[in-house]
């Protein structure tokens, strides 16, 4: 066993901000994400690796304190809960405009309005529709333990400065309040100012070092055809995730005739569904995706070929179960089963889902 | 005699600073912000800093600020460039950041922003130029509107028991502690210009010297929206606009200035 | 095996660092973990409670309904679950406030006298390392090694003088622990 610790999943994401090498974190407190910063305030990462850590006045702030920070060069993050990512989105938006890298945390409670503090996936169709105004998409990361939640820090960011654009990390009150193990990676070294210079020069507001043209961070177009092309570019950029970036995983697929769709800790929960169900004789598979945008839209269409029906196991009202069936395209049946209110369904529940909906309905 | 000549003849008194592009303003014929826009490169020039200042443009009139100032510039979200400056002199401390923001941006929906950059003491400089209306929208009433004064959105004046007061938003950041260096200028003279020059100067270099948030309001007028010859306008303001804002040094060195 | 654990009582009994202690131990003997506090405003109303998991296999849920055994430390978690106990499973609590002493008669129960204990040591803060050692005691399902081991894990390097004192108050709660 490597270097290990003990860790919530939100410190668990402070600390992959922190060992991937990440330059700022701007944050401002709401349940269930506040060790996120808590954390990192204690860590005194400005005193490991120079990172900045600040508390904004406001999600507002912060997320805007993220614009600006991504402007720069450097690989900056922000993290909250609902009803403070809602006020983000604006910022968010912005971001995507301005084709800013940067890494938003959502640790995802019920809603809508101020709703509960407990765990929740409602939040699903804000993220993969990119959430704010304008025709924008996030690459969006559903961890699915505390080991995730740590990776997905420093996957999050590389993924961000890739296609220089905002990933957002969709996890839940589960994920971020739950302890697990988590093996630490080395710590990344902080690139330098001058390497700052050097790799994002052309187009970050480093300063319009050696008498260069100024460089512009903005999402204003005035002229149509300017915001037209703007908006291709960006579309270009989404094409080029879905053909590189989809990551799913699967679970007993191989002889399945029936597959659960479950993302983040309805897929935990559908995992052992999928044991239970198999011990009852029914051949059950579980595919699990990573990547919420872009969706593992080919494979289930592939797999639609196989199985008899889909179920969509989510902590929402049905959100994904959209995504699933488009990628089906009525081959077969897809419904929807979940728990909401913080309510976390029980791998019992879902398997008698499964017989009702699926396999009896 | 046309311009070649009278500059052969040795005659030439001004030269456009470096920092501002050839790009045609798109501002009104007599507004303040092209000055403000000037005095505002050329002293990073004479500082020898535009590989070391960025800045960032709000939403309003002074939006595509970022075309005429001929350094890297970010723009940002409606009344959040304080914040969004904040960043940006978070990750580089050694490098000179300031925003330039109109009254709606800076006093209305960025008000949170302002206060609490102010309050931190962000090592920034922030430029507010208060024409007491949002131009760029269409001569809406601004924050900073004054009572029974007119626009789009007060037809009939500004009338303060429905409507609210106007607000000192310099005033009201000279309080907090953030703040170094507090002073309202105006751009309608050549000595209001020198003076408001001079101020954003000392700006630039209480920042350069890491002494906190430096706020330089200036008073301008707004003759489109306040439906006035620029001539006019600029009458308007001095006679209306300074004795409800009078131009002067609020805060220094960290001290109030006893009135 | 699988053990599915929760913790319940006041704030400030050291419940949520008891379950990490116990998680820090399954670490150590190399099983899967997980370890789900009570979180939110139920919190501030002073009960605290944490669910442990710990287990040969990879953890579905870390939040569960039904639990192998449940330590209670207080009335209120007593109202809440002495039911949640799965039938054959272990109920483990300080009599210490109790005024409804748990009744079911499909499960085995426990009870020790950590308060009492905790007061004779002249150390309250040990009170969670007694109702551990009971635990232990009654689910012998870690090895005293590792939860030492878990121990100077959790704890942070400038308390590791106090493990000779946390050591012994784990020996007094499987000294002093009561089948009912």
């Amino acid at each position: 066993m490597g270097e290990f610790k003990l860790m919530k999943g939100n410190e668990a994401f402070a600390e992959g901000l922190i060992r991937s090498g990440a330059d700022g974190y701007f944050g401002y407190p709401i349940t269930p994400q506040s060790e996120v910063i808590e954390y990192l305030m204690a860590e005194e990462p400005h005193k490991r690796t120079g990172m900045v850590v600040l508390q904004a006045e406001s999600e507002v702030a912060a997320i805007n304190m993220v614009y600006g920070g991504a402007a720069t060069g450097k690989r900056v993050a922000t993290s909250s809960s609902s009803p403070g990512i809602s006020l983000k989105l604006e910022g968010i938006s912005y971001m995507a405009g301005a084709e800013l890298p940067g890494v938003i945390l959502n640790v995802v409670r019920g809603g809508p309005g101020l709703g509960t503090i407990q765990p929740s996936q409602a939040d699903y169709n804000q993220a993969v529709k990119g959430g704010g105004h304008g025709d924008y998409n996030l690459l969006v990361l559903a961890p699915a333990s505390v080991q995730e939640m740590y990776d997905f820090a420093g996957l999050g960011m590389e993924l961000a400065f890739k296609y220089r654009t905002p990933v957002m990390v969709l996890s839940d009150g589960v994920i971020g309040q739950m302890m697990e193990k988590v093996i630490l990676s080395e710590q990344v070294t902080r690139l330098t100012d001058e390497e700052i210079y050097a790799k994002y020069g052309d187009w970050a507001t480093v300063g319009r070092t050696n008498g260069r043209e100024r460089n512009i961070i903005t999402s204003l177009h005035l002229k149509s055809e300017k915001m037209e092309a703007h908006n291709h570019k960006l579309a270009a950029k989404y094409k080029e995730m879905a053909e590189e970036e989809i990551r799913f995983e699967e679970f007993e697929t191989e002889d399945a005739e029936y597959l659960l769709v479950a993302f983040g800790s309805s897929a935990r929960i559908s995992q052992n569904a999928v044991k239970i169900a198999r011990a009852k004789g029914i051949k059950v598979g579980l595919l699990r995706p990573i990547t919420l945008f872009p969706f593992p839209k080919a494979r289930l269409n592939e797999l639609a070929d196989q199985v008899k029906g889909m179920l969509s196991v989510e902590m929402n009202m049905g959100q994904m179960v959209d995504d699933v069936r488009l990628a089906v395209n009525g081959k077969i049946k897809v419904e929807h089963f979940g728990r909401v209110g913080g309510i976390i369904p029980t791998s019992d529940e879902i398997v008698e889902a499964l017989e009702q909906k699926i396999i009896g309905g | 005699m046309t311009a070649e000549e009278i500059i052969k003849n040795g005659q030439k008194v001004f030269t456009k600073t470096k920092l501002l592009t050839d790009n045609v303003m798109s501002y009104c014929p007599g507004c303040g912000h092209g000055t403000a826009h000037r005095i505002t490169m050329e002293v990073v020039e004479e500082m020898g800093m535009e590989e070391d200042t960025i800045g960032v443009a709000p939403v309003g009139c002074s939006v595509l600020a970022y075309d005429f100032m001929n350094i890297d510039m970010q723009q940002a979200a409606h009344g959040r460039a304080p914040a969004v400056a904040t960043g940006i002199s978070r990750l580089w401390p050694n490098k000179m950041v300031f925003t330039y923001q109109g009254d709606g941006d800076l006093a209305a929906i960025g008000t949170a922003e302002t206060i609490h950059a102010c309050n931190r003491g962000e090592n920034i400089v922030i430029i507010f130029v208060n024409n007491g209306i949002y131009g760029m929208t269409g001569g809406q009433m601004a924050p900073t509107t004054l009572p029974n004064m007119k626009s789009s959105t007060s037809p009939f004046g500004r009338d303060v028991k429905m409507m609210g007061n106007p607000l000192k938003m310099t005033e009201l950041v000279a309080q907090l502690p953030g703040t170094y260096f507090v002073s309202r200028h105006a751009v309608h003279s050549p000595g209001h210009v020198r003076k408001a020059k001079k101020a954003i100067k000392k700006a630039f270099e209480n920042v350069q010297a890491k002494k906190g948030t430096q706020f330089v309001e200036i008073v301008s007028n707004c003759n489109s929206g306040w439906k006035m010859t620029p001539t006019k306008s600029n009458e308007w303001m001095v006679e209306n606009m300074f004795p409800f804002y009078p131009l002067g040094d609020i805060k220094v060195d960290g001290k109030l200035i006893e009135k | 095996m699988t053990e599915e654990i929760i913790i319940a009582g006041f704030g400030g009994q050291g419940v949520l660092s008891m379950g990490k202690i116990l998680a820090y131990s399954g670490i150590m003997q190399e099983q899967e973990v997980s370890w789900m506090p009570s979180y939110g405003p139920e919190m501030r109303g002073g009960t605290a409670n944490v669910t442990v998991i710990l287990s040969d296999e990879k953890i579905a849920s870390p939040v569960i309904n039904n639990f192998d055994t449940c330590v209670i430390l207080n009335q209120q978690s007593m109202d809440k679950f002495e039911s949640a106990v799965k039938p054959g499973g272990y109920l483990l609590y300080d009599p210490n406030g109790i005024t409804k002493h748990p009744t079911r008669t499909d499960i085995k129960i426990y009870s020790i006298e950590g308060a009492k204990a905790a007061a004779e040591m002249g150390n309250t803060k040990v009170f969670n390392m007694i109702i551990l050692g009971a635990y232990l005691k009654m689910r012998p399902i870690v090895k005293m090694e590792n939860v030492i081991a878990g121990l100077k894990k959790s704890l942070p390097e400038r308390y590791h003088k106090l493990i000779p004192l946390n050591q012994e108050a784990l020996e007094k709660g499987m000294d002093n622990l009561v089948e009912k």
